[in-house]
């Protein structure tokens, strides 16, 4: 199933909100190699001025996973799962993520473009607090690997 | 999240130059490691711990998430920053995949320098240079730490 090239501009509905807990922030902190205090003592991060322990910068991939999973199982997408290989990832935050934190993304499809018989998808997941405020926005071009 | 008022000291901007290297660290990746970010971040798929499931599809091995070597590579720069919640923008393109041998595991090493500083907004670019062995596996891995 090919590409739909009318993708590009898409905005899908936000995600469920996600509520982060610190036991989760601690956890992913250790599987990064994370050994900053911050990341993983609340009394630390308490005392550089945050009211929870502070996640690591790649951890918006967890809640941003949940908008590429509405965009890879969108059938009128065309995108073909096991073809899809990662090809850049980028974090652009307003502020780090807080244990404590409730966050809800909204993808955008900023970009569909073809190389060759390749295909390369650029996803941006906005994602906001409970106040409606920015907080990080993640950025994923995925490449389609074209038929063999 | 409160205001940051007693966060560990940052590094001096002005005592930065272009080109200095801010912090170098070594990574022992195991098959333990890619469990345990499975588990971390919710990335299940079975490349990153089933050796079948990744001959099938044609993989050399199996294969460290993009994902965790993205991750792991900023905590030299988390902890030179002090505090993780200066790292304001962080991108990588995955360039080459992380083989992880079931004996004998991967080592990816990890070389922070400083690549461009804006003393207008007090903004260190660091540049990293990622690498399995001699290979580079990422790309354009650059993160933007605020420093003001």
């Amino acid at each position: 199933m090919p590409l739909n090239p009318e993708l590009q501009g898409r905005v899908f509905p936000p995600t469920e909100p996600y509520l982060v807990g610190r036991e989760k922030v601690r956890e992913f902190a250790r599987a990064v190699f994370a050994r900053n205090p911050i990341n993983l003592d609340p009394e630390a991060a308490r005392a550089a001025g945050y009211d929870d322990v502070v996640a690591p910068p790649t951890f918006a991939v967890v809640v941003q996973e949940h908008t590429l999973a509405q965009l890879l199982a969108d059938p009128d997408a065309g995108i073909d799962f096991s073809r899809v290989v990662h090809g850049d990832q980028r974090f652009t935050s307003t502020r780090p993520i807080v244990a404590g934190d409730l966050l809800t993304a909204t993808l955008t499809v900023s970009s569909v473009k073809s190389l060759g018989a390749h295909s390369m998808v650029t996803a941006e997941s906005s994602i906001v607090d409970e106040t409606g405020a920015h907080v990080v926005t993640a950025i994923s071009t995925l490449v389609i690997r074209g038929e063999d | 999240m409160a205001a940051a008022t007693a966060t560990p000291t940052a590094p001096a901007f002005a005592a930065l130059a272009v080109g200095d290297v801010v912090a170098e660290r070594e990574f022992p990746l195991t098959r333990d490691s890619l469990v345990r970010y499975a588990g971390a971040s919710g990335d299940f798929n079975p490349i990153h711990y089933r050796d079948d499931v990744a001959a099938s599809v044609g993989l050399p091995g199996v294969l460290a998430h993009g994902m965790l070597t993205m991750g792991l590579a900023v905590q030299p720069v988390v902890d030179w920053a002090g505090d993780p919640g200066r790292i304001a923008d962080y991108q990588v393109r995955f360039t080459r995949p992380v083989v992880v041998d079931p004996e004998q595991g991967a080592l990816v090493t990890v070389v922070a320098k400083i690549g461009q500083l804006d003393e207008s907004a007090t903004v260190a670019r660091i540049d990293l240079t990622v690498k399995l062995g001699d290979d580079t596996v990422l790309g354009k891995a650059q993160v933007r730490v605020a420093l003001g």
